[in-house]
């Protein structure tokens, strides 16, 4: 990435975005990384938690830098990974580890578990873990937003394993062709599952993809949460006015495995320098950094919001553990709306 | 009561559920087209305008996608596929989404989308413009499926079908468009999951659908010179199915056929033979016959269309073998 220019944009602080802005990018970072840490803990050896998990550590800069421009009734599509996406725009730790536990006070009501989670009220109206899913749906409920002359727009993340359904092309077609106010955030965090980009895409660079739609493509540093808020802000705000949709590419990685609590190191699927090399460009340990030297935040107020993070989830994993599972005799329910 | 055809009343029904409820949306191909989709969509884009008539291109995925997008934020759309065999490149957004969004998030969440879908058989169109797809959409949780075959129905179906909280499929034949019959002027809806008696007889019981049925009601016509008796049950809705009707008139009969134009494995006429098995069996005085279309794909040539499509002669003589004559 280009060092010089992610520096640049954080220089403009004060200008194009806030301390306070900041700092609850910041909070909101944390409180992934704390939750999903926490979360991978309870994957083994003994599981408490049953379902699949695809944890998002490594990739907070991106669903908190875009959401932070969001306001409630905004719209937003996840993916089987939707855990970052889930809290960053809003969504209840509580309800969050119910889910996870299976529980009837999740988010899903023990229905969906981690790859399906929604929070209505706050605008997350549901994730999807056939890839690439959500896609379309983001695009219809913009095409419901301009019908409905509201100026709430739709964003949609999904990983550089989507570019490669044919769904992709159709979707940002539509919406480019109707001028649509959606956002499509690809988080390319360089594997599709086990796959490396470079076996699943002839051009890897997925932002000039954008051009044979005539949408604006960016690409950006997707560990650097200002620059991801800066370039959500830009697609947001043409989408908001009419002006149509953005791709933008933020360049990022994971760095746990595909799925589960392990790094996929052990099974030959990437290289330890390769992790190492990422995890030594922390997007929270960037910001932290930054909120610290500019007196933004400072050591003990740092302190105050880990402690205050570890206590949520603590409790949050509590009311999990003590919420009733969903009822037999509620099995057959919800089918069908009635 | 005034008669229109099958396909006008589809054209009614439309033009007065957009006029009436500003949530209503149509969406697919040829949905501008004067003969795309049979005569149906006539004067609805110059009444309604492209913001709520939209053409798409040949997405269809994308498109049944963005439909069920439009439903979540607050539209109730209606998704054309102009012919039933599209559908196919549509089954992961109609499958794995619209059908399970409300039971995947714990039923906080529905999909109010009316997916219409016209099988168009015949006309030497062969494998891939012919298909009767119904079976695949009622094996699925979360999905309703109708099945008109009068005008009357037409209408009041769709009409129910919009006005639905849940992905409905409503499946048409082209078949049928000619078809002239009584149809209320004013936007009124027939209720999903209510079979309906087309005709009451004695002596077997031929459960119908779409097409079939006005084929059953030729053969009751025949049949009944030879003093043989039919009672035709049109099922109209296959899911939610209306059992009770079912099995009333099995009681009655103890003979069933049931008539059905998809294919005959795994199909909508062996789901109930078997539910007729498992619920009414010991009402039954002879093996269940069915009448559906062989495990073929369509053909094109006339020739052999003309035998391979099950009509009134068919379940003529699936109600003689039911009655051992």
């Amino acid at each position: 990435m280009n060092n010089k220019r992610s520096k640049l944009v954080i220089n403009k602080v004060g200008e194009d975005i806030s301390p306070m802005a900041l700092r609850a990018m910041y909070v909101t970072m944390l409180r992934i990384r704390k939750a999903e840490e926490k979360i991978a803990d309870l994957l083994q050896p003994d599981p408490e938690i049953k379902c699949p998990v695809h944890l998002y550590i490594g990739q907070e800069a991106v669903a908190a830098g875009v959401c932070a421009n969001l306001h409630t009734d905004d719209y937003v599509f996840s993916t089987h990974r939707s855990h970052g996406h889930y809290i960053a725009k809003g969504g209840a730790m509580k309800e969050l580890m119910a889910e996870l536990y299976g529980r009837a006070t999740g988010c899903s009501r023990g229905r969906g578990g981690s790859m399906h989670l929604a929070s209505v009220d706050v605008g997350l109206p549901g994730s999807s873990a056939i890839v690439a899913g959500t896609i379309p749906i983001a695009v219809g409920a913009a095409l419901a937003f301009s019908l409905q002359r509201r100026d709430t727009v739709s964003v949609v993340f999904f990983g550089d394993g989507a570019v490669n359904e044919g769904i992709w092309y159709e979707s940002l077609n539509l919406a480019a062709l109707k001028k649509l106010p959606v956002v499509f955030v690809c988080e390319n965090n360089l594997y599709s599952t086990h796959m490396p980009i470079v076996t699943c895409l002839s051009d890897i660079n997925i932002a000039k993809k954008a051009e044979i739609f005539n949408m604006p493509g960016i690409q950006i540093d997707g560990n650097n949460v200002v620059e991801v808020f800066l370039a959500a802000k830009g697609a947001i705000e043409r989408a908001r006015s009419g002006t149509g949709p953005t791709l933008i590419e933020c360049l990022t990685y994971r760095w746990r495995g595909h799925v589960g609590r392990d790094y996929d190191l052990d099974k030959g699927l990437r290289s330890k320098e390769e992790l190492d090399y990422w995890m030594g460009r922390c997007p929270i340990k960037k910001l932290e950094k930054f909120l610290l030297d500019r007196s933004i935040m400072s050591e003990s107020e740092k302190n105050q919001i880990h402690n205050n993070i570890e206590k949520e989830i603590e409790e949050a994993i509590v009311f999990a553990k003590e919420s009733p599972y969903p009822d037999e005799s509620k099995l057959l329910s919800n089918v069908f709306k009635s | 009561m005034r008669k229109i055809s099958f396909s006008q009343a589809i054209n009614e029904a439309l033009h007065q559920i957009l006029e009436k409820d500003n949530r209503v949306i149509l969406i697919g191909q040829g949905v501008t087209s004067p003969w795309y989709v049979g005569s149906t969509t006539v004067g609805l884009i110059s009444r309604f305008g492209p913001e709520r008539v939209i053409d798409t291109p040949v997405s269809e995925n994308g498109t049944t996608g963005v439909a069920i997008g439009a439903a979540l934020a607050g539209m109730h759309p209606i998704l054309v596929f102009p012919r039933m065999d599209f559908m196919y490149y549509a089954l992961d957004q109609i499958a794995n989404h619209a059908a399970n969004w409300h039971y995947m998030f714990g039923g906080q969440l529905s999909v109010p989308l009316t997916i219409w879908t016209i099988i168009n058989r015949g006309g030497e169109q062969a494998a891939q413009h012919s298909q009767a797809l119904q079976a695949i959409f009622t094996h699925i949780p979360g999905l309703k499926v109708v099945i008109p075959s009068t005008p009357y129905d037409a209408k009041g179906l769709l009409v129910a079908s919009i006005e639905d909280d849940n992905p409905v499929v409503y499946v048409d034949d082209r078949w049928l468009y000619p078809l002239i019959g009584e149809v209320p002027e004013e936007l009124d809806s027939v209720p999903i999951g209510k079979g309906v008696i087309r005709r009451e007889g004695k002596d077997v019981t031929v459960i119908a659908t779409s097409y079939l049925v006005p084929e059953a009601m030729e053969a009751a016509e025949n049949l009944e010179k030879g003093n043989i008796n039919i009672e035709v049950v049109d099922l109209r809705s296959l899911k939610p199915l209306d059992e009770e009707l079912l099995f009333e008139s099995v009681k009655k009969t103890g003979r069933v056929v049931i008539a059905d134009g998809g294919w005959k494995t795994c199909g909508i006429a062996a789901e109930i033979s078997a539910l007729i098995v498992e619920k009414s069996f010991k009402y039954l005085k002879t093996a269940i016959r069915r009448v559906s279309l062989p495990d073929t794909p369509a053909p094109a040539s006339s020739a052999l269309e003309r035998i391979y499509y099950p009509r009134a002669k068919d379940i003529t003589s699936a109600v003689k073998q039911a009655l051992e004559v």
